[in-house]
Order: structure tokens, then sequence, then C-alpha cells
């Protein structure tokens, strides 16, 4: 671990330095392949509240058709979905019902916060007793997309951000600090 | 019937309504607990015949709040708003309208709901959409909410 404590120079380093794990190239390949496997294959959950739910159709449509990404098997059970696209102004009155269906996806879960109303709780309606003020304080978010509403290439772009995310992880190395 | 017809005509069921004709329709201001006896006859008269209520909402003058009933007659195709002010604004009541017609009952309930106005005698008055733990009425003006910023 000290050579990586060398490696990760200054606070202001601009960049991401990624640890490589203990057991070499054999564990990093299997993540390789991994992760490969699984950041092409996401299911997202259908769960849209408003206006972004819209955009997130149309992108799902055959004119931007996000199956060319592997996002075509949106799931109506959170049971089987990997991916919640929060899609729309939560309200508190719908926080628990999105906290309670965050809790039920299986592991490893993620989740886009698309538009303004998700990611700070919008333009319009910021200032009111009945919304809340960011997905953030209810479940916690990989990718946000601004936009009011984003734009299908701009959510297409957020579910390739979110697959790079996925290339980068390591599972293995996970594994192996769990049993350490 | 226009205008000056239904000024007529209500003035004679009423004598104690103020009109005010600079909005869009004919404003009728009455007092709340005149407004059952009233808006029972507007609906059963055939002469006014106002068989849909279009709009139903309440305003917050900070002093007390006011019912606000847009009535529309199909057959005569006219139109009157009529406002019905509740001067005890801590424990506002008035009649309900839902015997009159079916569509107050919802209505109602929002108004309940986010100004706190107790309608005497609806069937099943319980807040519409905030949860059933909402403390306060968030529409009235001195409604304190400490997650918002007060400008």
């Amino acid at each position: 671990m000290e050579i990586n404590k060398s490696m990760e120079g200054p606070l202001t380093f601009p960049g991401q330095v990624h640890e490589t794990a203990d057991g070499g190239i054999l564990v990093t390949k299997l993540d390789d392949v991994i992760n490969w496997a699984r950041s092409n294959s996401l299911w997202p959950l259908v769960f849209g509240t408003s206006c972004c739910a819209i955009e997130m159709m149309s992108t799902a449509g055959a004119k931007h058709d996000w199956s060319r990404f592997g996002f075509e098997v949106a799931r109506a059970t959170p049971r089987q979905a990997d991916l919640i696209i929060v899609a729309g102004t939560i309200v508190m009155k719908m926080a628990p019902v999105l906290k309670r269906l965050y809790d039920q996806m299986p592991e490893p879960k993620y989740v886009i916060a698309m538009g303004a109303c998700t990611i700070s709780g919008g333009p319009f309606f910021y200032n009111t007793y009945s919304v809340v003020k960011g997905v953030d304080h209810v479940i916690p978010v990989d990718v946000y997309i601004p936009g009011c509403p984003p734009r299908p290439e701009a959510l297409l772009h957020s579910m390739i951000t979110l697959q790079e995310k996925i290339k980068n992880e390591q599972y293995f190395k996970k594994k192996i600090e769990d049993v350490r | 019937m226009n205008t000056e017809e239904l000024k007529s005509s209500i003035s004679a069921i009423l004598p104690s309504v103020i009109y005010d004709e600079t909005g869009e329709f004919l404003n009728v201001n009455i007092a709340s607990e005149e407004l059952y006896p009233l808006i029972n006859e507007l609906r059963s008269n055939s002469e006014f015949d106002f068989d849909y209520l279009f709009c139903l909402t309440c305003i917050d003058w900070k002093d007390h709040l006011m019912m606000v009933y847009h009535l529309l007659s199909k057959t005569h195709q006219h139109t009157i708003v009529l406002k019905a002010k509740i001067s005890n604004r801590e424990n506002a009541e008035i009649e309900t309208v839902c015997n009159i017609w079916r569509t107050a009952e919802l209505l109602e309930r929002e108004v309940f709901d986010l100004f706190g106005v107790k309608f005497i005698n609806h069937p099943d008055l319980r807040r519409l959409f905030l949860s059933d733990d909402w403390n306060g009425y968030p529409l009235r003006k001195d409604y304190v909410d400490e997650n918002m910023i007060s400008l």
C-alpha cells in the first residue's frame, strides 16, 4: 500500500488514481471481464414521476434507442433492477416510496439523478413545502445529469458515464478486503 | 340573464350582498353564514339554474379567509363568482356544497388540506394531497416551514 500512497501525489492532483488490487494481473483481468459484462447489461427500473420521464421514454424509443447501450430490459419490479433513473420531481409523499424501492433492489445498484428537480428540487418548485430538495437526501446518487429536462442525448451520456464508473470498479479487491 | 338582471334577482333573495364588477365575472360578496341558503337557491331556482361549479377555492387575506365559488349555468350561459368571507380564521368553518354539486367533495377536501377550512356536513373530510400526519396548512400566509427559504 505504501507504493500507492506515494503515487497519490499532492491532494490537488487533477485526476483519478486507480489503486491496483493485490493479486495482480489475474484479478484485474477478471474484474475487467465481469465489469464489461455488468456495464453492458444494466436493467433500469420503470420509474418516472414527471416530465423527465417523457424524455426517458423518448430515450427508450426507436429514435434514440437505449438498447444500443444495453439498457433495454426495463423492469417493473425493483427486485430485478440494477439501476434506478430518478426521472422527475420527488415530493415528500413520494420520498419514502422511493426509499423503499431502492432498498428492495439487489446489490450492486446504481442511481442516476435525471434533471434539475432530482438534483436540487428544481427550477420551479425549489422553495416549497412539498418538494424534496435533491434526491440525494433520500438515496445515494452515482451520476447527476442536469437539464430541464435533459435531452435524450444527455441521458445517454449519463448512462455511458455510469458504465465508465462500473468498468473502473474492483469487485475482487473488495472481496479480498472483506476476507482480511 | 345579463349582469343587471342577475344583480336584481340575487338581491331579491339576499338583500345584504355586495357586488363587485371589476373582474371578468360578476362578483357576489357575502358572509360565510349566508352561503348555504343562497347557493342552494341559485342551484335549484330554474331562473338561475347554476348547474356547474367549475372552480372552488380559497384565499387567505391574513385577517380572514375567503371561499370562492365559480358558478356557471349551461342552460342560461351566465356566470357568477360567489365570495364568502370567513371571519373566524383560527376555527374556519363553512357549510359544504357537496350535496348540491358532487364535484365539491374533492375540491373541498383540497381546500381543507391546504387552508384548513372545515366543511360542515362533508361526508369524507380528510387530507387529499398531503400525508395524514402533516402539521399545519401550507397555503396559509402564516405557514412556517424550516426547509423553505424566507425571502
